[in-house]
């Protein structure tokens, strides 16, 4: 088992170098520091100066990847590929535009993040699991017919309107919680309520329809058979037998995205002014932040490379016929 | 005596298109306590859907619209599905034909048998787990308080067959419904489940419904048979009664189209067509259409149950009192026509067409941090064999052993790890690939599974050109210099091919889904056959299909034997066909040829104590002569990890110390007969081992 | 010339995937057996309600797609040619000029006569009033708003609706004469099939949902003569016409995205599956790469780029539309490299699974070479797969737009499309009274859109998965039925599965 994580992280290194190669060409080499330059001091009243100081308060001002001018080893370390993408895997991310260490920022904003993400994420798999088992119990019914139907609709609805539309009858309309803001400690509930539940509801359509799949396809397996030639009834089968095979897709499909959760939602966040990782990343896409974009994904490819072994770990956990040596 | 179960007009439908199939029509059975009642027929006749019916347990789209099942009385049909769920599992269980999907992977065997006592005898605690423990024990389970904690995966088929009758067994029912008990298992595995299922019978007096096709299972097991065909019981009878004078001209076409050494040279009896659609009305006898016996009465009439003798019914129009027709013997010989036999005049007779010597392929297991190699399954280690011009090798052996996998080597599709093999004096092993390209008109393949060896969006037409398209043109343009074939000709040869494998020619414009099992059989035949190759490896190539089939294809590859002069290497588990097709055979055990020799030197005299045991375990219905199985113990070891020396001790009956040690060499008995056994390397004179018990 | 035709780079895509599509047809026609599925999407009634709406749809998009410039008048000497103007402008355009072309101040609500804002107007005699302003354009025919508004608009509305019925009218007796001679009945025999939905296909349904298009059009077209039918936005732009114009970008950013994609995720995927070994693992490292980056960061990633790039390049763009065309375009490609490793991660899985299948290994024998085996083999047995994913990933493609747009890297801001409407909109949601109009129009027109593809992607799942289906199947009176089971005498839907027969 220790062997296996050893060996997963082991094959884990070669993407995330990947990731950082991609993102180094896709920020430095697509677009040189001075067009990104040119293009934040404003195209029209530009001068060779302030893009020299542009480049020097953010460390552009050394060549890429080899350095002639520096000796021995610094040769390679004094550029900004060693500067900037080398030093993410110690998590050194450098300073934002508005000169905060963005290492912090992101350690003190990602609570916040996992505070909507995380319930959003747990109650909508007890949710979704069990509206989909009971539509399951009736299959072949109207009431699993119209709950294809619904969970249909629910798709086609876009996630803003969701938000947009959350906000406005709920907070606006019943004042039930406040619309936007947050707070700390336990204040911070009423702030979360709302987005929690339209995270929720808002995935509710796809996730309940392919849980749906999965125990209809797992009913027709030959094993339900005989657990009912067993005389079991209808509800042991399926909570005791069906359920029990088809968590095993549902489970280690959900464990991918939870390193994730740390980084919490784009849109959501942004609209209801929740001070997470994920307004953090709108707010620098909105100010070309470049350096914390590219902070932002290092990270997220981390985190979805972390989920990938917590996805084989858990199949180990789940499924009995998987031994991991 | 009131019968046990008793079933009555029962007609269950399916949904399925736009008219519903009626999968049973009208079935009339009655099972008495104790007994064990076969019910016996074709795939798709509808006889696991009576025993679904049964238990109620039909697929969704399935419903029973009339009949009644009573079991000591009780009408199931009209129980309750509450109600029901006391009688499944308690009164009446079944078990299903394939133990690897029947059983939930995630539960441990213990849970999965223990439910069922929960269910039905509330057992808790302590006195549950006794429970649990004496029911796995009762169907010889090994090691049962280690191994109940384990789940499905981690036991062999025939173990996992053993907990789903345990699991049967736990309600102590008092019908056990079989559906095709041993189909999935390798014959010696079979013997065992079938020696168990009796003893256990004895033992608590249930009576069981054995749903099966084979007539050697029902030779074997049954007291009273019923012959289904297209969803209706053609013929009842007790045992001996129907194995020595059916009746039905479908039973008799079932016996005469069993392969068997007595039929060697002469052909299989075949039935024309295929069974009727069951989505159609009936207004005369259902077999009319196939019957060698039918008249006119057959066709507007539905013949009624007819005595035969006293017990023995059948529904004929043949046996009914106010009948003239008699029949005297309604099995129509079928001659090989003698001109295919002389149109053949072997060419230049080769002795080696295929030389396999010390044939080895190893699959490597990686494992650890850098996936090093840590070992090798030997999936075949060392086989020689070789195959005249115009013979055939039968190669047999049980699941695992490595058969298919010889085939597809000496087809260079598996890369071999060493060894040769000589076609026509040429090394395939090693040879470039432009050359084996080249070469590959001459060799050809037909597969096991008919629905998966033809590509299902391409025509038939596309199908057997493929052949002629990717090799024979090319080729021979190259090498007969600028006399390329027309398209016209080419068509004309696919007609040709389809009807020499016996299909019209309008085939080559459908598609394969429009086609039963047996005829994709035949086209993948006539697809090998596109090429003009001179020896075909034919890979279990009937043991997807109907007993009537198998003789019709069985009958095409001999009579294209004769007329083509093919070699064939033969690969399949079944002993029969072996009898009936084969001039050598070699018997494999765990990557190796245990034995080999002429067809009546091993099947007449077989010396290897596995080939013993192989041929004991077949179920053959000449019951008179009372045979005993020589029944092994445990499954067949995994080739990763074979048993020291001889592979075959951990199983045999005549182990001795130095078999548990070193491989033994070849012992031959006469120039073809070869054995590796150290009962014969010693001392030749060593008597029979049957004989020494 | 009075104009000349410009092609946009997403439009000659466009025209690229027609040519496939009637290509695709052309050959699925010719073939029984692809043709069997199809035939069974044909029959799905969500199905084809569905697909009626969407060619609705991508009739507007198809017309908005087809762009020229205009010639203007020049004071200069013929001989310098003609002038034409910098605004690419596209048949739709042509068609809704009225819509186009009258803006208002700012802000009017649906059907408004007036702004919906208060201005200071100085009255005849000189006051200075602050009140609502009456519309430059909407509902300028009326004297007196208050008491005419309600007879123009019903009579309007009624004008409109016949209107929509009659041309409604035509297309059924056209539709249903077509049929008739197909299946060669008489008119009124084929009506009355119809009417009792005995025919193949949901015929009886396809002409309800034309039936409610037409009207709903032609009540629209009617009254967006002289009315904002869905108001104006900020800068007094009509909220309808843009709502048409957003279904074009839906459209190209649905469709597109795949077609850029699908031959890397076809090519790679079976090529992965197919040979094994080093190709695979060159493979799958890139497609976990790829995959690794949450995809949302590296559109933005890119796109931030791609500003950049167009930026500092501004002379590469002789006109907005052209600069705004070609990042719809990359959007289209950025979105493709983010998407293609799931369709080539399926595609290597069931390529793995086909190699091993007996008719390859037939193949094989023959000596058939890898082209072959790839091409006639394992390209048609995947091409299910490729199909569920294309129809199912367009919808998904139309949502994440919106979303893209609202973080502020999707389309070109010059470029309508429902993302913009949406983003624009919804900074006035604080405003009281709040400016509902835009987010309910493009929120409507997207649902509309997406639930119409989300249909019709599950009735060609439903028709090419071979595994479940679920289809609506009658269960007669059963004999366990009167004993009061649940499945009495109803209509139930009923998971059918192919392997019903032991």
């Amino acid at each position: 088992m220790f062997n296996y994580i050893i060996r997963r992280i082991f094959y884990a290194v070669p993407i995330l170098i990947g990731v950082n190669l991609v993102t180094f060409a896709l920020f430095f080499v697509v677009n040189t520091p001075d067009d990104m330059a040119r293009m934040q001091l404003g195209i029209k009243r530009i001068t060779p100066e302030a893009v020299i100081k542009w480049k020097q308060e953010r460390g552009y001002d050394k060549p890429l990847i080899f350095n002639a001018e520096a000796e021995g080893v610094t040769k390679l370390t004094r550029t900004i590929f060693f500067e900037k993408s080398v030093s993410m895997f110690i998590f050194d991310f450098g300073r934002a535009d508005d000169g905060r260490d963005i290492a912090r920022e992101i350690t003190t904003r990602m609570l916040p993040s996992l505070g909507i993400a995380l319930p959003v994420f747990l109650l909508g798999l007890l949710s979704y699991v069990t509206f989909a088992l009971l539509m399951t119990f009736f299959r072949a019914t109207y009431i699993d017919l119209w709950g294809v139907v619904l969970c249909v609709a629910l798709m086609s609805i876009s996630g803003l309107f969701y938000i947009i539309g959350g906000q406005f009858l709920i907070g606006k309309l019943w004042h039930i919680v406040p619309i936007s803001g947050y707070g700390n400690g336990l204040d911070a509930t009423k702030f979360l309520v709302l987005p929690v539940l339209i995270g929720v509801i808002s995935g509710a359509g796809s996730s309940i329809r392919w849980y749906r799949t999965i125990f209809l396809e797992e009913i027709s397996k030959d094993y339900v058979r005989t657990a009912r030639a067993k005389g079991l009834s209808e509800r042991v089968v399926l909570f005791r037998h069906v359920l029990k095979n088809a968590m095993i897709p549902i489970l280690t499909g959900a464990v991918v995205i939870v390193p994730l959760l740390f980084l919490g939602s784009l849109v959501s966040e942004s609209f209801f002014g929740i001070p997470g990782l994920g307004s953090y990343t709108i707010d620098a896409i909105n100010s070309q932040d470049f350096s914390v974009v590219r902070a932002m994904v290092f990270l997220g490819s981390l985190f979805y490379i972390i989920g990938l072994v917590l996805t084989d770990i858990s199949y180990t956990l789940v499924d009995p016929r998987i031994k991991l040596e | 005596m009131t019968p046990l179960l008793k079933i009555s007009n029962l007609e269950t439908i399916v949904h399925k298109g736009l008219k519903p199939v009626r999968v049973v029509n009208g079935l009339t059975l009655q099972i008495m306590k104790g007994e064990t009642f076969a019910l016996l027929g074709e795939s798709g006749c509808g006889k696991s859907m009576t025993a679904l019916s049964v238990m109620r347990l039909l697929p969704e789209a399935g419903e029973i619209i009339s009949g009644s099942v009573k079991i000591g009385g009780e009408d199931l049909l009209l129980l309750p599905e509450s109600a029901m769920r006391n009688i499944r599992g308690r009164r009446i269980s079944m078990i299903f034909q394939e133990p690897m999907l029947s059983l939930n992977p995630v539960l441990t065997v213990a849970d999965q048998v223990g439910e069922v006592l929960q269910q039905h005898f509330n057992l808790q605690g302590i006195a549950l787990k006794e429970r649990i423990l004496k029911i796995l024990n009762q169907v010889g389970i090994p090691d049962v308080p280690n191994r109940m904690f384990e789940y499905p995966f981690q036991f062999s088929g025939g173990m996992k067959q053993r907990v789903m009758i345990a699991m049967a067994l736990a309600g102590e029912p008092e019908l056990l419904i079989a559906d095709e008990p041993t189909t999935a298992l390798d014959v010696t595995i079979q013997a065992q489940v079938l020696a168990l299922m009796s003893s256990l019978q004895q033992y608590n007096g249930m009576a069981i419904l054995l749903i099966t096709h084979d007539l050697g299972v029902v030779a074997e097991m049954a007291h009273q048979v019923a012959v289904m065909y297209a969803g209706e019981i053609v013929e009842t009878a007790a045992r001996d009664q129907f194995f020595r004078n059916p009746a039905h001209p479908y039973s008799l076409k079932l016996f005469a189209a069993l392969p068997g050494k007595k039929k060697r040279e002469k052909g299989l009896a075949t039935i024309n067509g295929t069974m009727p659609l069951l989505s159609r009305e009936f207004i005369g006898c259902r077999f009319a259409d196939r019957c060698d016996h039918a008249w006119d009465l057959c066709h507007v009439s539905v013949p009624e149950w007819n005595e035969v003798t006293a017990g023995h019914q059948v529904r004929c129009h043949l046996f009914s009192k106010n009948s003239e027709y008699r029949v005297e013997s309604p099995v129509k010989k079928v001659e090989i026509s003698s001109q295919a036999m002389s149109a053949f005049q072997a060419p230049t007779s080769n002795p080696q067409l295929l030389r396999v010597t010390n044939l080895k392929v190893h699959f490597p297991i990686h494992k650890g941090l850098m996936k090093r190699v840590t070992g090798h399954i030997k999936a075949v280690d060392g086989v020689s064999l070789t195959i005249p011009q115009g013979r055939t090798l039968a190669l047999v052996g049980e699941s695992g052993c490595g058969k298919t996998t010889v085939g597809k080597a000496i087809l260079q599709l598996i890369p071999p790890t060493a060894g040769s093999v000589q076609y026509d004096g040429l090394e395939l092993v090693g040879l470039e690939r432009k050359k084996l390209r080249e070469k590959r008109t001459e060799f050809q393949i037909v597969f096991q599974d008919p629905y998966s060896s033809l590509n299902p969006r391409m025509r038939i037409i596309d199908i057997i050109k493929e052949g002629i398209n990717s090799s024979d043109i090319k080729f021979n343009r190259g090498m007969s210099g600028g006399n390329p074939r027309s398209l016209i000709s080419e068509e004309e040869k696919v007609d040709t091919l389809l009807q020499r494998v016996g299909l019209p020619p309008d085939t080559g414009w459908r598609y394969p889904h429009e086609f039963s099992g047996g005829q994709r059989q035949r086209i993948a035949i006539a697809r090998a056959l596109a090429v003009n190759p001179r020896l075909l490896i034919c890979d279990e190539p009937t043991s997807a299909l109907d007993v009537s089939v198998q003789a019709q294809i069985l009958n095409l590859l001999e009579e294209l034997q004769n007329s083509l002069g093919l070699s064939y290497l033969f690969i399949t588990h079944n002993i029969s066909v072996v009898e009936y097709l084969a001039d050598e055979i070699a018997v494999m055990y765990l990557g190796r040829i245990v034995e080999q020799g002429t067809v009546d030197e091993v099947l007449g005299n077989p010396r290897h104590p596995y080939t013993q045991a192989l041929l004991s375990a077949v179920p053959v219905i000449e019951f008179e002569s009372k045979r005993e199985i020589i029944r092994l113990h445990g499954d067949s070891p995994s080739p990763v990890n074979p048993p020291s020396g001889c592979h075959f001790h951990p199983r045999c009956h005549h182990a001795t110390s130095i078999c548990h040690t070193i491989y033994p060499e070849e012992t031959a008995f006469s120039p073809t007969h070869i054995t590796r056994c150290y009962l014969y390397s010693k001392e030749r004179n060593l008597p029979h081992p049957q004989m020494q018990k | 010339m009075p104009f000349k035709p410009i092609v946009l780079w997403t439009d000659a895509l466009i025209y690229l995937l027609l040519v496939v599509i009637v290509f695709f047809v052309w050959y699925v026609r010719s073939n029984k057996h692809l043709l069997e599925p199809w035939r069974r999407v044909g029959h799905s009634t969500s199905g084809m309600m569905a697909l009626t709406l969407l060619v609705f749809f991508i009739t507007i998009g198809l017309l908005d797609t087809v762009h020229f410039r205009s010639a203007v008048e020049s004071n200069r000497d013929t001989e310098s040619g003609t002038i034409y103007s910098a605004e690419v402008l596209s048949l739709l355009d042509v068609i809704a000029t009225p819509l186009r072309t009258r803006l208002e101040k700012t802000y009017s609500a649906p059907f408004a006569t007036h702004l919906y804002t208060k201005e200071t107007i100085e009255l005849s005699d000189g006051k200075q009033v602050r009140e609502f302003p009456r519309l430059v354009f909407g509902g300028a025919n009326l004297q007196d708003p208050k008491t005419q508004f309600t007879a123009d608009f019903a009579s309007r509305a009624f004008i409109g609706l016949s209107f929509g019925i009659f041309i409604w009218c035509i297309c059924a007796i056209l539709l249903i004469t077509l049929l008739a001679s197909m299946g060669g009945h008489k008119f009124s025999e084929t009506l009355s099939i119809i009417w009792r939905n005995e025919t193949e296909s949901p015929w009886k349904y396809v002409l309800l949902t034309l039936a409610l298009i037409f009207s709903l059009a032609g009540t629209a077209i009617t009254l967006s003569a002289h009315y904002h039918i869905l108001g104006t936005d900020k800068v007094g732009q009509d909220v309808f016409y843009q709502s048409l114009k957003s279904i074009r970008t839906g459209l190209v950013i649905g469709t597109l995205t795949t077609l850029i994609m699908l031959p890397f995720a076809i090519l790679l995927g079976i090529m992965a599956g197919y040979f094994k070994g080093w190709v695979d693992d060159v493979i799958q490292y890139t497609y976990t790469t790829l995959s690794s980056i949450p995809s949302v960061l590296l559109i933005a990633a890119a796109v931030l780029m791609m500003q950049v790039y167009t930026e500092t390049h501004l002379e590469l763009f002789d006109t907005i539309a052209a600069r705004a065309d070609l990042r719809l375009l990359f959007l289209c490609i950025i979105l493709g490299v983010t998407s293609w490793t799931g369709l080539c991660r399926l595609l290597r899985g069931e390529t793995l699974k086909l190699r091993e299948m007996e008719y390859i290994q037939a193949a094989h024998a023959f000596g058939a070479s890898h082209w072959r085996i790839i091409s006639r083999h394992i390209l048609p047995n995947v091409m299910h797969i490729i199909l569920i994913t294309t129809v199912m990933d367009f919808s998904g493609l139309v949502l994440a737009e919106a979303v893209l747009s609202y973080v502020g890297v999707g389309v070109d801001p010059s470029m309508i499309s429902f993302g913009t409407m949406i983003n624009a909109a919804r900074l006035e949601m604080a405003r009281e009274p709040m400016v509902w109009w835009p987010l309910l129009s493009a929120f409507s027109f997207m649902f509309a859109l997406v639930l119409s593809a989300n249909l019709f992607a599950d009735s060609v799942q439903d028709a090419f998965n071979p595994r479940i289906k679920t289809s609506l199947i009658r269960i007669g009176k059963s004999r366990q039925g009167k004993q009061g089971n649940k499945l009495e005498n109803k209509v139930v839907v009923s998971i059918i599965r192919d392997s019903t027969s032991p």
